[in-house]
């Protein structure tokens, strides 16, 4: 690097592989349960305990899964894919090998928004280790437990191609990537148990470049906030290190949620020549057109990234707000039936209610029930939700006055027109005499204001509003309100 | 009692049909007769026949007890696979194969001795000491399948079970004067047996007889949805009854059987009497191509160490069998285990496999023999076309000294030149004893295509009356 190294632009390159539980009835390769949080080793048999003599049998539930995930990633599903030995010595694996597809995997290619899928491929998950000690690694562990319940467990392996460009686009992609499986139902996809799990490599460039730079491997990224902070941070040391004018090495660093330190793994811990060779206890996986039908069939009508497109070409959302309802499945679920409730609503005209406006109204929703609640479960309805927001589309309520309605049905459900009535928070309109005497109060309230919006600073107009408003308890339309000053101000000019 | 052990196992099953003898006493002369175990060819024997009640009076195996290889999986019966890493390990469940036979009348009287994982010709490789030959006690049964060609062969047990990996019945057979069939790869379940090279790996019978060899392969064979590897059997397999050999065509392929196959002239001479009587049964007799076969040895010896190293890795001392240190680091553990409990032919093996599969080694080792293998099953179905049978001497040699050969694997390994090329092909082949050289004994070996085995039971058989062979000198 020259003495201009630390004015260089990098631009991060970050591909993700994601380890997807499935949520079959039973493991991969053996008949035992699929259990969480069960006594340990309380579902095992001799297959799933590498017990000598004991021999694989592929789950179909799990092959049906695999394809169900190939297609809603537009993949192409192989004819014939085989499953490989991936030797390694480890407590967790009780084989010695971890049965998993290399060179011939179930799904290659496809695209899932706007990053490409490099593969999908089936394997079995390792058990689980749990250690005594202050590491929390069986490196200075006093002693380590293995629990093979989890051991065999099914497990989807895909891989992207490096087309992400940023950390906060890490994470809302993998949102979007756990949304597609939790609609199709082969998953938990909940990261705080890992049942979906993200690994990422990163490397950096300078901006415009085509060559990428050296990448390392991230682990134990295990919610999506870590993911985003740890690939941050990752792309900071690496800039530090770039800048400084080091070299990145090829590594394998450890993520830790606590203190948001990377530490790379030990090298013995990855050097691996896994020595691959094709399962000689299990026959060729062969896709057969019974099997693509079927799982054709079981795929959701509308997966996310087409929900996504459609709230935001079709209805005109915006962007940002088409992908929130569309990644948070239960947010464009409430959504949708609102925007029904609204068409049979019966108002045309000027007071037909467009899908943006209401889209506008699910925010506050969710500000007043808390971020994680699923609207539907709230005591807003979809049709009180929409009631509302055609209301304020016909002037019937100020959208100040709304938002108020809008915390008691949080607080008490039930009708917003019967709200509007019981509490008094009917707009009051300009005809309305009340108004016309309150503009002249806020006036004569504050002169110098008047005075100067006379004098054409019509910025000076805000605290005679605001009088008004306040007067009036935010019933009184703010643009009307405004309007209706000025032109009292002009005609007294 | 001499009177009970000269009887085959079919003719026992009749006599306790006919209520003639009790299927309790016959088990209590095999059990004292195996717990005595002056060959060491068994590592476990039952204390006592089984509770009558537990199996059927009518059942087809007619009760009369079988002597099993060690490395099938029996539920709380040692099952160690010959090796030491699993001395005492104790099953919690029953291969398909003895569970099969169990249920169709055939006891367990005990566990065979063995070569080490299967790894082995000569039975010298067990961890639980070298199986003697009951023809001569300063001579080895064979492998790996040793302890129970020798139980069969001196009247230990009625009938016995193996394995046949690259000859491990055959040739064990051979050696010890009975019949040893490999079925077709796939014909019999793998699941319980402890594995040595996967894809070639065959559970087969071990015989005083052909037909007793029919009787229980009929009830070993099977589709088992435990092991997906294993097939729906085309058919059943019948009794043999041919008494002639009218109309087959034996092939006798000379790429194994010329100078480089090495036959000693004693076995050679037996081979060529057998042919001459299977000429006289009205069989033709014609040379026949295996080019690729030569090579079947080399490939073998990369595929099963391949397999091998995977399906060894499992003895890591976590969970069963033989620990070794464990207070140190992992790794220590691991290597300290495998250091004592393996013996040197299977270290040998996992270290060939090891490097065979390894980073940058792969396409050149394992891949070329895999594609070797391909040619060799290409040879055999090209020579199926014109022949019924090919025919061969089962093992280039009678039952060598012990110690003979341990200082040479090479040397070693050349004991399976004739019966590796059938194994990687995955086709049935049988041998059969065809006489004795110089006092010992030598086997014939017949080898079909897939799913040949009642045709090769038949030929087998109108072979076996010509010959006459006569074992009971082993049993004295």
């Amino acid at each position: 690097m020259n003495a201009t190294a630390g004015k260089v632009e990098y631009e991060p390159v970050i591909g993700l592989e994601i380890h997807v539980q499935l949520s079959t009835r039973t493991k991969m390769f053996c008949g035992c349960a699929l259990s969480w949080g069960d006594p340990p080793n309380t579902h095992t048999c001799p297959t799933c305990l590498g017990l000598p003599g004991a021999l694989p049998v592929v789950n179909e539930r799990a092959i049906h899964y695999g394809i169900m995930i190939g297609l809603a990633l537009g993949c192409e599903i192989a004819e014939r894919s085989l499953f490989h030995r991936k030797n390694y010595f480890y407590p967790d694996l009780p084989k010695g090998y971890q049965i998993s597809q290399y060179d011939v995997p179930l799904c290659r290619g496809g695209r899932l928004g706007e990053v490409r899928i490099h593969r999908v491929h089936l394997e079995e998950d390792a058990a689980k280790l749990n250690h005594l000690g202050t590491s929390g690694r069986i490196h200075g562990s006093e002693r380590s437990w293995v629990d093979f319940n989890r051991g065999g467990t099914p497990l989807v392996e895909i891989v992207t191609e490096p087309d992400i460009r940023s950390p906060a686009q890490a994470r809302e992609w993998l949102i979007l990537l756990r949304t597609t499986l939790r609609q199709l139902g082969v998953s938990d996809v909940d990261m705080s148990q890992g049942s979906l799990r993200c690994d990422a490599n990163v490397s950096i460039r300078p901006a415009g470049r085509p060559e990428f730079g050296t990448k390392t491997e991230l682990k134990n990224m295990n919610s999506f906030a870590f993911l985003e902070s740890g690939v941050r941070a990752e792309i900071e040391r690496q800039k530090r290190l770039l800048d400084g004018g080091e070299p990145v090495v090829q590594e394998t660093m450890h993520f830790d949620p606590r203190t948001g330190n990377l530490t790379p793994l030990r090298s013995k811990e990855e050097a691996h020549d896994y020595r691959y060779f094709p399962e000689p206890d299990l026959v060729p996986l062969l896709a057969t057109e019974e099997m693509l039908a079927a799982a054709s069939a079981d795929m959701p009508r509308e997966l996310p990234a087409e929900r996504a497109s459609r709230f935001e070409h079709a209805l005109g959302l915006h962007a940002d707000t088409a992908r929130l309802f569309a990644f948070r499945a239960e947010l464009g679920d409430y959504f949708e039936r609102a925007l029904a409730a609204a068409g049979e609503d019966g108002r045309d005209g000027d007071h037909r209610l467009e899908p943006a406006e209401l889209s506008n109204w699910i925010g506050p929703l969710v500000e007043r029930i808390g971020s994680e609640t699923d609207p539907a479960t709230s005591k807003v309805t979809p049709e009180s939700l929409a009631a509302l927001a055609t209301m304020v589309k016909a002037k019937e309520v100020s959208r100040d006055a709304a938002r108020e309605v809008l915390t008691l049905l949080v607080q008490e459900g039930g009708d917003p027109r019967a709200i509007v009535e019981r509490e008094g928070l009917g707009a009051i309109s300009g005809e309305d005499d009340g108004l016309a005497e309150l503009v002249d109060r806020a006036i004569a309230a504050d002169p110098a204001a008047a005075d100067q919006v006379r004098g054409g600073n019509r910025r000076a107009i805000g605290p005679l509003v605001g009088y008004v408003m306040r007067e009036t308890k935010g019933r009184a339309d703010g643009g009307e309100v405004t309007r209706l000053i000025l032109a009292r101000l002009e005609a007294n000019a | 009692m001499s009177e009970l052990i000269d009887l085959t196992a079919a003719q026992a099953a009749d006599r306790i049909g006919a209520g003639e003898i009790s299927p309790a006493e016959l088990f209590e002369t095999y059990r004292q007769r195996a717990a005595a175990n002056e060959l060491n060819a068994f590592t476990w024997v039952a204390d006592a026949a089984p509770d009558g009640d537990g199996y059927a009076h009518n059942t087809p195996l007619g009760r009369v007890p079988i002597a099993v290889k060690d490395l099938f999986c029996t539920e709380g019966v040692p099952s160690q696979a010959g090796s030491r890493i699993l001395e005492g390990y104790r099953p919690p469940y029953t291969a398909t194969v003895v569970k099969q036979l169990a249920e169709a009348g055939a006891p367990l009287l005990g566990k065979t001795n063995q070569d080490e994982f299967a790894m082995g010709s000569s039975n010298e490789n067990s961890g639980f000491g070298p199986v003697l030959n009951p023809w001569d006690r300063t001579r080895v049964p064979g492998g790996s399948s040793g302890g129970s060609a020798a139980a069969v062969a001196a009247g230990l047990a009625p009938w016995a079970i193996g394995t046949d990996t690259g000859g491990s019945i055959r040739q064990p057979a051979a050696l010890c004067g009975i019949v040893g069939l490999k079925p077709t790869y796939g014909a019999c379940s793998r699941y319980g047996m402890i594995a040595f090279a996967s894809s070639l790996d065959q559970a087969g019978p071990l015989t005083r007889d052909v037909t007793d060899a029919a009787l229980i392969l009929r009830h070993m064979i099977g589709r088992d949805p435990r092991d997906c590897t294993s097939l729906e059997y085309p058919g059943e397999i019948e009794l043999p009854k041919a008494d002639d050999l009218n109309g087959i065509r034996l092939g006798v392929p000379e790429d194994l059987t010329g100078a480089e196959g090495g036959v000693e002239p004693g076995v050679r001479d037996s081979f060529d009497a057998t042919l001459k009587l299977a000429e006289g049964l009205g069989a033709s007799i014609e040379a026949c191509r295996l080019p690729h076969a030569p090579h079947a040895l080399s490939a073998y010896y990369l595929i099963a160490p391949a397999e091998a190293s995977a399906n060894l890795a499992r003895f890591d001392a976590v969970r069963y069998g033989l620990r070794v240190g464990g207070d140190e680091d992992l790794a220590t553990m691991y290597s300290r285990t495998r250091q004592v409990g393996f013996g040197s032919e299977v270290k040998r093996r996992i270290m060939l496999g090891t490097y065979a599969l390894s980073s940058g080694y792969y396409e050149a080792y394992y891949g070329t023999a895999q594609k070797v293998r391909t040619k060799i099953a290409e040879d055999f179905h090209a020579a199926f076309e014109q022949f019924d049978f090919i025919v061969t001497p089962t093992s280039p040699w009678t039952a060598f000294e012990l110690g003979a050969k341990t200082a040479d694997p090479l040397a070693m390994y050349l004991n399976d030149f004739l019966t590796v090329p059938m194994s990687l092909a995955g086709t049935p082949a049988i041998s059969i004893p065809s006489g004795l050289s110089d006092g010992l004994p030598v086997g014939f070996q017949l080898a079909g295509p897939a799913f040949s085995e009642s045709r090769l039971l038949d030929a087998a058989y109108a072979l076996e009356r010509a010959i006459g062979f006569d074992g009971s000198e082993a049993r004295a």
